[in-house]
């Protein structure tokens, strides 16, 4: 599968913080890649950077083999990347349908986006049972729903997910993420997907990646990093157990 | 009877008034600053109109004057935002302030350097005469005000509700993050808003200079209109027009009830009493996000 979209040596800065540390990784047609980490590892910024919102100070992102670092975001989107952020962020005071319709905003093709709205309908049909209804009203799961959704309707090549599942229950969480692996098996969407719950995380991913202060510190496919020991104590939270049945002391990091 | 009189004047005043509201919240709700300048906008709509449409000037027939000093004040809203206010961006919010009120100045001075200090009369067909009817006597200027003020808020409504720029411009004013994530390019709706703002002001403008004399302090009611603004809710377009209702109401029923000068205070005490018992306004459109 060729390579859909490659990052390279991305350093992105917040006022005088280095955010982003050099960060190299690369996105294949049709897979769903994973950038784990803690809070204030840089994934959100690196998202940002990716589609536009934040302009790097060095390296590079190829995207379909066209460079578009430092772009303003609506060429971006134009281009078929599409972040579905942290927080939802939905338009609050406008209708469900009103909210799908500003995700297809580039696309003059009418027709096309009536029938990519009705796909929606059939993965979310809870959004079609509100569609008249005003977005900042729904709960949180179906707020993401609709995120996702919204995301959808520019029919991207790649989706960025900033962590979706961000405030759901461990139940709803499942159903996004059951949603998401669908749309990755029938549409063959692309996806990168950042998030801290690792355990569905590395369920859903082909590869995955470690990010820690910036820098990229792990990089494997996800059978092998979920299986990892850095990753069960650090990120999936299996204690180790001591020869005396009892932790006793912090492990070190092995990239450490 | 005299009641009828007092209503009916005070909501063509208030119709002028919340127009000018319109164009304050126009502005706050999509790019979070407000233009104090937007009395003087009112005010170099009128005058271009009168530039277009009086003999001593162009002297051009007044219907077709309209769209073109609608376009021109337009073409400076946006013009405005391109050259001045998009520099501002991520400046202080009191920065900005100052600018506008600046540039309510400058505008005032310019537009006195052109068309003289001196009140005049824009030649306008709505000026026309009264009519007499059920004991109420009414200007035609009054009752073509509240008519063209209700066509316009039909046609604002219609843009915001079924145009993919008025979707994009409700949409940057209630997340700009996520309109940025859309793709919509949210600087480009900026400006777009203050054309229209530009627009609105120039409507309301021609109506002012129409119910009568209109000098270069006439942007002074812009002052009027925000407190009509903060009354209906900063932030709410349906709330910025009832905001100017009320106050061009108030003022009438105050001068004729109350003792002399208190009519001048109303629409203050009333912003007062809205700020301490409904401090997002009367008619705001306020949701908490969820988490």
């Amino acid at each position: 599968m060729s390579v859909l979209l490659e990052v390279r040596n991305l350093e992105t800065f917040y006022g005088a913080i280095m955010a982003i540390r050099g960060v190299s990784l690369e996105v294949r047609k049709g897979q769903v890649v994973t950038v784990l980490g803690a809070n204030g590892a840089g994934k959100t910024t690196l998202l940002k950077t990716i589609s536009g919102i934040m302009d790097p100070e060095k390296g590079k992102i190829v995207f379909d083999g066209e460079e578009i670092q430092g772009k303003e975001p609506h060429h971006i989107v134009r281009r078929g990347i599409v972040q579905v952020p942290e927080g939802r962020e939905v338009f609050p005071v406008l209708t469900v349908e009103e909210n799908l319709a500003l995700g297809a905003y580039t696309r003059s093709d009418k027709a096309e986006v009536a029938r990519d709205r009705d796909l929606v309908f059939t993965y979310f049909p809870i959004l079609a049972e509100r569609r008249q209804q005003e977005a900042g009203t729904l709960s949180g799961g179906q707020q993401q729903m609709l995120a996702i959704g919204r995301g959808l309707m520019l029919r991207p090549k790649i989706m960025l997910l900033d962590e979706p599942s961000l405030g759901l229950s461990p139940l709803l969480t499942q159903e996004i993420f059951t949603i998401l692996r669908r749309l990755n098996k029938d549409v063959g969407m692309t996806m990168m997907l950042v998030e801290q719950n690792a355990a569905v995380a590395l369920d859903l991913a082909d590869h995955g990646y470690v990010m820690e202060l910036g820098r990229i510190v792990m990089s494997d496919t996800a059978e092998k990093l979920a299986a990892s020991e850095d990753i069960q104590s650090f990120y999936l939270g299996h204690a180790n157990e001591g020869a005396r049945g009892e932790r006793r002391w912090k492990k070190r990091k092995t990239w450490r | 009877m005299e009641f009828m009189q007092l209503l009916l004047s005070g909501l063509a005043n208030g119709c002028v008034y919340g127009l000018v509201a319109l164009g304050f919240v126009l502005i706050y709700k999509a790019t979070e600053a407000v233009n104090f300048a937007q009395g003087d906008f009112m005010m170099l709509g009128a005058f271009v109109m009168l530039g277009l449409v009086n003999p001593q000037y162009m002297g051009m027939n007044f219907w077709l004057a309209v769209p073109i000093a609608l376009l021109i004040m337009g073409a400076l809203g946006y013009l405005l935002d391109l050259t001045v206010l998009r520099h501002m961006f991520g400046q202080n919010q009191t920065a900005i302030v100052i600018l506008t009120i600046a540039l309510g100045f400058v505008i005032r001075f310019v537009t006195g350097a052109i068309w003289g200090h001196e009140p005049v009369n824009l030649h306008s067909p709505l000026a026309l005469g009264d009519i007499r009817a059920f004991g109420v006597v009414l200007s035609l200027a009054d009752i073509a005000v509240i008519i063209v003020t209700v066509i316009m808020t039909m046609l604002l409504w219609q843009f915001f509700q079924r145009t993919k720029l008025g979707l994009a411009m409700q949409a940057a004013s209630q997340n700009q993050m996520a309109a940025y994530y859309m793709g919509i390019p949210v600087k480009r709706v900026q400006g777009a808003v203050w054309a229209l703002a530009g627009m609105v002001a120039c409507v309301a403008g021609i109506l002012y200079a129409s119910k009568g004399s209109l000098d270069i302090s006439a942007g002074f009611i812009g002052i009027k209109a925000f407190a009509a603004a903060v009354i209906g809710g900063f932030g709410s377009l349906p709330g910025a027009l009832m905001g100017g209702l009320i106050v061009g109401v108030i003022e009438p029923f105050a001068a004729r009830y109350l003792p002399p000068g208190y009519s001048q205070i109303a629409p203050y005490a009333l912003l007062i009493l809205v700020l301490i018992f409904r401090p997002h306004g009367l008619f705001a459109q306020v949701r908490t996000k969820k988490v």
